[in-house]
């Protein structure tokens, strides 16, 4: 009993800062000695992600970009998990939701393009809700698993998608899984053309609007939660079910709600890849965001504002990482992916691996200097 | 001729910043019933399990007949003849008695003749101290009374020398508490220690010889139970002096308010457990439902609530049909005609312990305004009355943007009485009241029902305690298997005829 901490006595910073930043060290020391092990130099790999994700404008904004996908699915998994549900089917509901976008934009071409890109992002949050609806239902009425249903939606997602886009909605003009491109005035503003204002001339940039309706979806699901019956409702449900049923609130219903948010805002990622990036649908992607996403919500402990670091923290992973496998052929891809796990590993499954003895040290050392 | 068997010096125990054990001296004599009494979070728990080797202390010496000894897990405890009843038994249900009492011996006992001897030894130890245990049957099929005294048996059979109870009593009845008495007395009278841990005075008065007492983690006293009476234990246990006995006004019964007929409810598992109740409670009246744990009260108190579907029957509310078979209204409907509801098992169902305590102090009531309007909560006017419910109700410490499992179990339970209480309504229905609250909350408890009564509420008070019940209510029903089997007027019953009936006897 020697680890027992008294909660209500450990600083707030300390849980949610200091914690983080020990297990965050601990996974780049291990995957330090992987990269050693492989036969590089840890500190030149460590350079080359610092200069590869900041160092230079684009590449800089490339992190941002892969930023912007991770906070769209890093809340979507955060609000389901409000209702203690593990939506691990991003993936889908993303794909699907650029089903939604195209569907929307190519329709209503004819209205001002400011009202069409409000019925795409109202089309990616429906369409990715929609595919969250089923496994959803089947968890709220028939017992179901999240877990189950979502990954197995995640692939028939998947098989939708390249049959559309192979027999449906495919360019028919060319050979390769994609649709046409969207009408060039509907592109959502590139950061290109934002720099180029200020006379600042970038080759390429993936870094669209986008990143703003990122920003603005933390808001808004900082509010739900925090400030609304519903997430007040959600987050009841998620703890203790039993009292939830005991206070009139229905279990079936916020499971519902939640799910769909959440299916909604991983649809929003598309929002970033197919009116900003790619302006057409193309096959697979959402390229392995949805379950990154996953780890960035338990890294960010569920909260926008955490989310926020996380998602920025992979997005240095992965363009780091990627100029790191440009300069050190013994590194691969593959590399930067056992990367990733290891963070997920020290900051989601052996989250409270150190956590009660950083804790009752601060506890103690602080109590020492009230008495001093 | 007194000679101690178990001595404690100075045992220190902290767990973080809480300490519960300080600086205890506690000498307990061979062949004596040594009461240990204290309010919830006194440290009686904390300091037994050190004494049994669950808890290594801080600090301090233990004696076992004078020598000091080590105790590092409950082996070592066994091992110098400390056994302990606890709380909730520590059987595997699926086997028999002699399974059980074997289990962890079994390498010596299992097979062949040492076995024939274990059964012959174990039927003579029943016999000796008259336990009256088939070691033959399955421990599923025998009443909790019974599990207690496999547990005895069980420490007898390991030597035990000194016996630890822990409340004992709370899952009996008045009769299997007559026959749990006699047993430990012919314990005694065989020479062995018994520690009674428990927080009623009667049992203290009945059955101890000696009596100690505990309050914040401390030994406040010590005494001969001849030399005191409850008053004077009351008063030390909380620090300042308690009324035992509620004052109580003749009800002002006014109308039925509330009317069950022939409700029939099933649990989980489909088995029927309410089976055909009827019931009525007039506004201005305390209606208290008494009965062993189990019998169904838990199903009806949901069904009545809200919370449980029902098989077939009716619920009336003010003459209002509210509930039947085909449909019924949830929980927050009732809420607004008025009907509260103070869950049994409060940590469980009344409280979300991650919430922040002011959330749930709108816990149920959430939807109504002043504390949310138009889906949005109102964080500044849910806080102002946050902190007023605190400070009418005592609750401690007074932040409510503690996490509410911070707050220890007698004030999360205030937490749930205030919210439930302050709403003045008009029908409320109590599962154990009192049930892990200490003897200062319970006497404020009580009072607030009574006032509830005295405004014109009806009251439903579900509780396994009849002195409680007894204490309480203008009249008493009893459920027994489903059904109830008795209802009396208060002043014309004795504890006696109630726990007959509670035991399906009478």
């Amino acid at each position: 009993m020697s680890t027992t901490v008294d909660k209500s006595k450990v600083p707030w910073w300390v849980s949610n800062l200091i914690v983080p930043l020990v297990n965050l060290t601990l996974a780049l020391l291990v995957s330090a000695l992987f990269i050693f092990i492989a036969g590089e130099n840890p500190y030149q790999a460590i350079k080359l992600i610092i200069y590869g994700s900041f160092g230079y404008i684009e590449g800089f904004a490339y992190t941002l970009y892969y930023t912007t996908n991770f906070i769209f699915t890093g809340l979507a998994f955060a609000v389901a998990f409000h209702c203690r549900l593990f939506n691990i089917g991003g993936e889908g509901q993303a794909y699907i939701g650029g089903l939604g976008v195209f569907l929307v934009a190519i329709n209503v071409s004819f209205l001002p393009v400011p009202i069409v890109w409000i019925l795409s992002i109202a089309g990616a949050f429906i369409f990715g809700a929609a595919w969250a609806f089923i496994p959803a239902y089947l968890q709220a009425k028939r017992g179901s698993h999240v877990v189950i249903t979502t990954i197995m939606f995640n692939f028939i997602a998947s098989s939708l998608m390249v049959y559309l886009l192979v027999d449906v909605i495919r360019d028919m003009k060319q050979m390769g899984p994609h649709t046409v491109a969207l009408p060039e005035e509907m592109w959502l503003p590139s950061f290109k053309d934002f720099a180029a204002l200020f006379g600042i001339n970038i080759r390429y940039s993936p870094l669209n609007a986008s990143f703003l309706l990122a920003i603005a979806a933390s808001f808004f699901v900082w509010y739900l939660v925090w400030k609304t019956k519903w997430g007040y409702e959600m987050r009841a449900v998620g703890h203790n079910t039993q009292a939830a049923i005991y206070a009139g609130i229905s279990p079936y219903k916020n499971i519902i709600i939640a799910m769909l948010i959440s299916g909604g805002l991983a649809g929003l990622l598309s929002i970033n890849e197919v009116l900003g990036v790619h302006h057409k649908i193309v096959s697979g992607f959402p390229a392995g965001y949805g379950f990154t996403g996953i780890a960035v919500a338990l890294m960010g402990r569920n909260h926008p504002i955490g989310i926020f670091p996380a998602a920025f923290l992979f997005g240095i992973l992965y363009q780091g990482g990627s100029e790191v496998t440009f300069d050190m052929p013994n590194i691969t891809r593959y590399m930067f992916v056992a990367v990733q796990g290891v963070i997920i590993l020290f900051s989601g499954a052996l989250e409270n691996l150190f956590r009660p003895q950083i804790e009752s040290w601060f506890v103690n050392k602080l109590n020492k200097q009230v008495e001093a | 001729m007194v000679s101690p068997i178990l001595q404690l010096h100075n045992i220190n125990k902290s767990f973080g910043h809480v300490q519960a054990n300080k600086n205890i001296n506690l000498t307990i004599n061979k062949g004596t019933i040594h009461g240990i009494i204290g309010e919830n979070g006194a440290g009686k728990s904390t300091l037994m399990s050190i004494v049994y080797g669950l808890y290594q202390a801080d600090s301090g010496t233990i004696k076992v007949n004078e020598k000091e000894i080590k105790l590092k897990s409950p082996k070592d405890s066994i091992e110098h003849g400390i056994g302990m009843v606890h709380q909730h038994f520590m059987l595997v249900e699926n086997f028999t008695v002699l399974e059980n009492i074997v289990l962890g011996f079994e390498g010596e006992v299992i097979f062949g003749k040492k076995l024939e001897k274990a059964k012959t030894d174990l039927n003579n130890l029943c016999k000796t101290y008259s336990l009256n245990v088939d070691l033959n049957s399955i421990i599923s099929d025998l009443s909790v009374g019974f599990r207690q005294r496999v547990e005895i048996l069980k420490s007898l059979y390991r030597g035990a020398e000194v016996f630890i109870l822990d409340e004992p009593t709370g899952v009996l009845t008045p009769q299997e508490v007559d026959e749990l008495f006699k047993i430990l007395r012919s314990l005694k009278e065989e020479g062995k220690t018994i520690v009674l841990i428990t927080h009623k005075l009667n049992e203290i008065m009945d059955l101890t010889s000696e009596v100690s007492v505990m309050r914040q983690g401390e030994v406040v006293g010590h005494t001969k139970t001849d030399h005191t009476n409850r008053e004077k234990l009351a008063e030390m246990m909380v620090g300042r002096s308690v009324l035992l006995r509620i004052n109580k006004s003749k009800t002002q019964r006014g109308d039925v308010a509330f009317k069950v007929e022939n409700l029939t409810v099933k649990d989980d598992l489909d088995v029927t457990r309410v089976k055909n109740v009827s019931l009525e409670i007039h506004a201005g009246e305390i209606l208290g439902l008494a009965g062993v744990t189990g019998n169904g009260q838990t199903e009806l108190l949901e069904a009545l609530s809200g919370i449980r579907k029902v098989e077939s029957g009716e619920i009336f509310l003010n003459g209002k049909k509210i509930s039947d078979s085909v449909e019924h209204l949830n929980p927050r409907e009732l809420k607004e005609k008025g009907l509260a509801h103070i869950p049994e098992d409060r940590q469980r169902m009344g409280l979300v312990n991650d919430f922040k305590a002011y959330e749930n102090l709108i816990f149920g009531y959430h939807d109504q305004e002043p504390y949310s309007k138009s889906s949005i909560m109102k964080e500044h006017k849910i806080l102002d009355y946050s902190k007023k419910l605190m400070e009418e109700y005592d609750v401690r410490p007074r932040s409510p943007h503690l996490m509410t499992s911070n707050f220890s179990g007698g004030n999360q339970q205030k937490l749930i009485l205030s919210r439930e209480l302050n709403e003045s309504p008009k029908i409320l229905l109590v599962g154990q009241p009192t049930r892990g609250v200490d003897i200062g909350a319970i006497e404020f408890i009580h009072q607030r029902l009574i006032d509830m009564r005295d405004k014109g509420a009806a009251i439903l008070l579900v509780s396994v305690e009849l002195e409680e019940v007894l204490s309480l209510s203008d009249r008493i029903v009893v459920m027994f298997d489903g059904k109830i089997v008795g209802e009396r007027i208060n002043k014309d019953v004795s504890d006696r005829e109630l726990g007959l009936l509670m035991a399906g006897v009478a």
